[in-house]
């Protein structure tokens, strides 16, 4: 499989992707490398670990990240309820200590946890490790630690080896300087705001009824918007949301009415700032720009 | 494909070429190693070695790590694979200056536009200039300096490990923020009882696991912006000593320079190698000893990088004389923005340490309501003492 044809089928699936994107997933699907995607929040990097797994046919398994995630909330805990349940049952019907820590201790005692459950698939899925820059760098270092031998070792159980390598995507929102170490293991692009004529074939693959002027006027408008200065630049997500909305109030050209225009701006104005920034005769004057 | 270089006929084949490639990107500052050459190599059987943007793309992917990096590449690649065509391109040079054994070109991989203003640096049309941002790829404006001013000759080596010492005390003055609460944690030193005694209620009332506390380290990062225009320039190398050194005392800091136009020179300064990381802003700081726009340069901090690196835990650092061409007002409604993020700002004007200085520039003036500390410092003696005021902020 080529690069082209793996982006024609993430465009089947609804998912326009850049060349530099498509090629990178490529090599990262064939290499069996982890890929490391940076950029602004918004511009499809969880999107396109949602479509590899449909075109897949392939499981998700997501671990989003926070300041504070540990190994047991990552990768497996003890399921402490049903072993304590377990240890007072035995003692009623007088079992030894030897079977009872034997039983306790075994497979379906364990909670497995996204990390766990991503290398023990019978089929290999795709591993969402989703803005990882929130998580601590201690965590950062374990999970190098799976990234690169894809076993897991339990002091009770032993080490358990991946079944399947999944297909890793860690995405960051770049909050934080990621270590070298875990870049170097990894595959890099950086996923930029999509241009005109891309964010034109996404708006058409994710509402196809939206009729050809609108669009292009939907896609000119949001562009002009990004050159702003906001406080937060709205993304692809917003811009379906704001065509969404168009749609659903059942308007044919933005330039129509500024009133009905400037309310459906809160589809992609996230601040106050913002919407005090952009007045209605802002967003009439980016309008008849963007026709 | 006429813009090809063209090997010479011993060289050894593709495989060294690739290796010679690392090299020169290795040269120019990207961190990479053998496994990488490796990775390279397997990444090419994957494409269409004939197509050369496809060539590009894959080696992008596994070369790069981060988004400055990515942007550079282009450059860096075109000037190795590309420069039969005599396309000029402007590559940051070799620090080293014995040729490269690995590298079999015809021509010098280095490029040789080195000391002129190249594409690169040439006035451009509005859509590239905020392609470029923050990059180093600066654009001239009209009080542009066409000298290039190597800052390698402004600093020593031994001022670099003073300044390191003294920034890692101011550091370590502004950082050690402890807090009193305390909050769970893996590894603390107190039992957290409350924690204990409702956990054990899922575990029948056993407490059977131990959760602890302890009081967290609440670190404050540093951003570091100094001034490098025409009226520093005296200033500049106590300075730009001080940031080299707050580099490398601080893995958590951020640096940048402004005159005109504003850089993120904190990639740069992570080198490992002192002066070649002074070398390396050098050529990020194209305009060096040039006019002034503090302003405007806050103005993009603010709009820009501050949103991603600037919370309430952070102290902002500005090294200036204040003298600035633009409005004051620009000025003071940047700084506004920056503090409502939260941060502490403090400034550091070597000219106060005049006997008769007051405040008079328009823009400083304006800039004082905003400001936490403003302090005279010109030397590393001064920047020395300022530990106790950093540390009773």
């Amino acid at each position: 499989m080529t690069w082209t044809s793996l982006k024609s089928r993430l465009a089947g699936a609804g998912y326009v992707a850049s060349d530099d994107l498509a090629v990178a997933l490529q090599l990262a699907l064939t290499l069996g490398r982890p890929l490391l995607l940076e950029g602004a929040a918004g511009v499809g990097k969880t999107e396109i670990a949602r479509t590899l797994s449909m075109i897949e046919d392939t499981r998700l398994i997501r671990l989003q990240c926070y300041e504070g995630l540990d190994a047991s909330q990552a990768i497996y805990e003890w399921n402490y309820q049903r072993q304590l349940l377990s240890i007072r049952a035995a003692a009623e019907s007088g079992e030894t200590g030897k079977a009872v820590e034997d039983r306790i201790f075994s497979r379906s005692f364990l909670l497995e946890r996204p990390l766990l459950a991503a290398i023990t698939q019978a089929k290999a899925p795709v591993l969402l490790i989703d803005e990882i820059d929130r998580a601590d760098e201690e965590f950062e270092a374990f999970l190098l630690e799976i990234l690169s031998d894809f076993q897991v070792s339990i002091p009770e159980l032993g080490t358990i080896s991946a079944v399947t390598r999944p297909i890793v995507i860690l995405t960051s929102n770049g909050t934080r300087d990621l270590s070298d170490a875990l870049r170097r293991r990894c595959l890099y692009t950086y996923v930029e705001y999509p241009d005109r004529t891309t964010e034109l074939a996404i708006l058409k693959a994710r509402c196809p009824e939206v009729e050809a002027r609108l669009a292009n006027q939907i896609v000119g408008f949001v562009q002009k918007l990004r050159e702003e200065e906001l406080e937060k630049t709205p993304g692809v997500a917003e811009m379906l949301d704001f065509a969404a909305a168009l749609m659903g109030l059942g308007i044919a050209d933005l330039t129509d009415d500024p009133a009905v225009l400037h309310s459906t701006l809160t589809t992609l104005l996230k601040t106050r700032t913002d919407q005090a920034q952009i007045t209605r005769e802002v967003a009439s004057r980016l309008a008849g720009k963007a026709a | 494909m006429s813009r090809v270089t063209k090997f010479a006929a011993r060289d050894p084949g593709p495989a060294a070429r690739v290796a010679g490639f690392i090299a020169h990107l290795r040269q120019n500052g990207l961190r990479l190693g053998v496994a990488e050459a490796e990775l390279a190599m397997a990444a090419l059987v994957e494409v269409d070695a004939s197509r050369p943007e496809d060539c590009r793309r894959a080696l992008q992917a596994v070369c790069t790590g981060c988004k400055e990096e990515a942007e550079r590449f282009g450059d860096l690649f075109n000037s190795y694979w590309m420069d039969m065509g005599r396309v000029r391109q402007k590559v940051i040079p070799a620090l080293s200056q014995k040729s490269n054994e690995d590298v079999h070109s015809t021509r010098d991989a280095k490029g040789q536009d080195l000391g002129t203003a190249g594409r690169a640096t040439a006035p451009d049309d509005k859509g590239d200039e905020a392609e470029s941002e923050g990059t180093g790829r600066l654009i001239a404006t009209k009080q542009r300096n066409f000298k290039r001013r190597d800052l390698r000759d402004l600093v020593r080596p031994e001022e670099i490990a003073e300044a390191q010492e003294i920034a890692r005390r101011l550091g370590a003055a502004l950082r050690d923020r402890r807090s009193r609460r305390r909050v769970a944690a893996q590894r603390g030193d107190r039992l957290h009882f409350r924690k204990i005694i409702r956990q054990s209620l899922s575990t029948g009332g056993e407490p059977l696991r131990l959760f602890r506390k302890r009081r967290p380290d609440r670190p404050r990062k540093i951003a570091a912006l100094c001034d490098v225009s025409g009226s520093m320039t005296v200033y500049s190398k106590v300075f730009l000593a001080f940031l080299a050194g707050l580099m490398r005392a601080d893995t958590a800091a951020d640096a940048y320079l402004f005159h005109t136009r504003l850089v993120r020179i904190t990639e740069a300064l992570r080198d490992k190698d002192a002066m070649r990381a002074i070398g390396r802003m050098s050529l990020m700081a194209d305009g060096f000893g040039g006019g002034s726009k503090i302003g405007p340069s806050l103005q993009r901090f603010a709009n820009t990088y501050a949103k991603r690196f600037v919370d309430g835990r952070s102290v902002v650092l500005i090294l200036s004389d204040g003298y600035d061409t633009e409005a004051a007002e620009v000025l003071s409604d940047a700084l506004a923005k920056i503090r409502k993020r939260g941060c502490k700002i403090i400034w550091l004007n070597p000219l106060k340490g005049w006997t008769d200085y007051a405040p008079v520039a328009a823009g400083m003036a304006m800039a004082l309501p905003y400001l936490d500390l403003f302090k005279a410092a010109n030397t590393l003696g001064d920047l020395a003492t300022l530990e106790q005021e950093f540390a009773a902020l």
